[in-house]
């Protein structure tokens, strides 16, 4: 008798506090399961954000700090700076990364910071009982659009894959979901993938993961997850918008494909002198 | 003929029923009969018998709840 699927030791003991049908938990459990088979666990730092997932460092057991609202990647920045060797990672939510911490995610990757981003969208505010977020879709119904997004008042959803792979910085950017088995498989290889970036030095990484908030959606975690099929794939379509040529070995040491450093085409007036 | 055997950490389970839908067998139910430490119907596993060991319903499950071993 063999043991198929365990409790990873990447999560601590403690009993997630997210409701009933809520994709964090098995985000988590993806990130954890990452850093458990890379034995990254003991070197690792993440770093929490402001939302649903303030909470995180209490899950996942590796050393995490949290930063301020929307700042994790700012903070992210000067660990791994300073700490070169470990795997920085930050968790942050749509509210979080898309709204309030725009510019940091924005220069984050425009600096090509050697990060990884799980930025997990839901499409609206979840711990602050549902407000619109920028990732809210036209005509979805959340607290403070109740009559449903209109665009001619409250604007269009930021698709945030899309416009950060325009960055010459970010190497590798890909959107996943976590509705059933395969895309489970795949965020998990997309996450492996982000985490070989970050170790082979290539750059930006950033994982989208579309995940449900049944609470604040009004809805049964079934539902929800196919509300998420029928109308979010169709606003985020998943896939790997950056980096999705570049290949790893077995042991995870960068092959091939275009990366910040090699397919760079920004205009080059003059010698960098150090 | 039973190729999996599911362990249940009913106390984290909190109801949401995604490991009922991503089941292939449809052998596992919420138990409406009894409430965990929690408060919710916990999952369970109605037929034993026709498990057959594919994890679908412990990577589907948010809050870690099941363990799954193939013969």
């Amino acid at each position: 008798m063999a043991v198929v699927f365990e409790p990873t030791k990447g999560l601590t003991d403690k009993p997630f506090h997210y409701c009933p049908g809520c994709c964090h938990g098995i985000i988590h459990r993806l990130v954890a399961e990452t850093l458990v088979d890379n034995d990254a666990l003991e070197t690792a730092v993440g770093v929490a954000s402001v939302g649903c997932t303030y909470n995180s460092y209490e899950y996942i057991a590796c050393d995490m700090v949290q930063a301020a609202h929307g700042r994790a990647p700012a903070v992210a920045t000067g660990i791994k700076r300073n700490l070169k060797d470990s795997f920085v990672f930050t968790y942050q939510g749509d509210g979080d990364l898309a709204s309030i911490g725009t510019a940091e995610i924005v220069h984050a990757a425009a600096r090509s910071e050697n990060i990884t981003v799980i930025f997990v969208n839901n499409a609206v505010y979840g711990m602050t009982s549902g407000q619109m977020a920028p990732t809210t879709l036209v005509g979805q119904v959340t607290t403070t659009s109740p009559w449903g997004r209109d665009p001619s008042y409250q604007g269009y959803p930021i698709n945030v894959s899309e416009f950060l792979s325009n960055l010459a910085g970010a190497a590798y950017v890909e959107r996943v979901c976590v509705t059933d088995y395969k895309n489970i498989q795949n965020a998990k290889k997309a996450i492996q993938k982000a985490f070989n970036v970050q170790k082979n030095k290539l750059g930006f990484s950033l994982v989208e993961v579309l995940s449900t908030c049944p609470t604040n959606w009004g809805k049964e975690p079934l539902a929800a997850m196919d509300w998420l099929k029928e109308n979010m794939e169709k606003q985020y379509p998943l896939g790997c918008y950056k980096g999705a040529d570049i290949t790893f070995d077995a042991d995870g040491k960068y092959v091939s494909g275009a990366i910040p450093a090699t397919a760079n085409n920004c205009v080059n007036v003059g010698e960098v002198k150090k | 003929m039973a190729k999996g055997k599911l362990t249940f950490n009913e106390n984290l389970c909190k109801g949401c029923g995604l490991c009922v839908a991503a089941c292939p067998k449809k052998i596992l139910e919420l138990d409406k009969t009894r409430l965990n430490a929690k408060g919710y119907h916990p999952a369970t596993c109605v037929n034993p018998d026709e498990c057959i060991g594919c994890a679908f319903c412990a990577t589907q499950c948010p809050d870690v709840v099941i363990t799954v071993e193939r013969f």
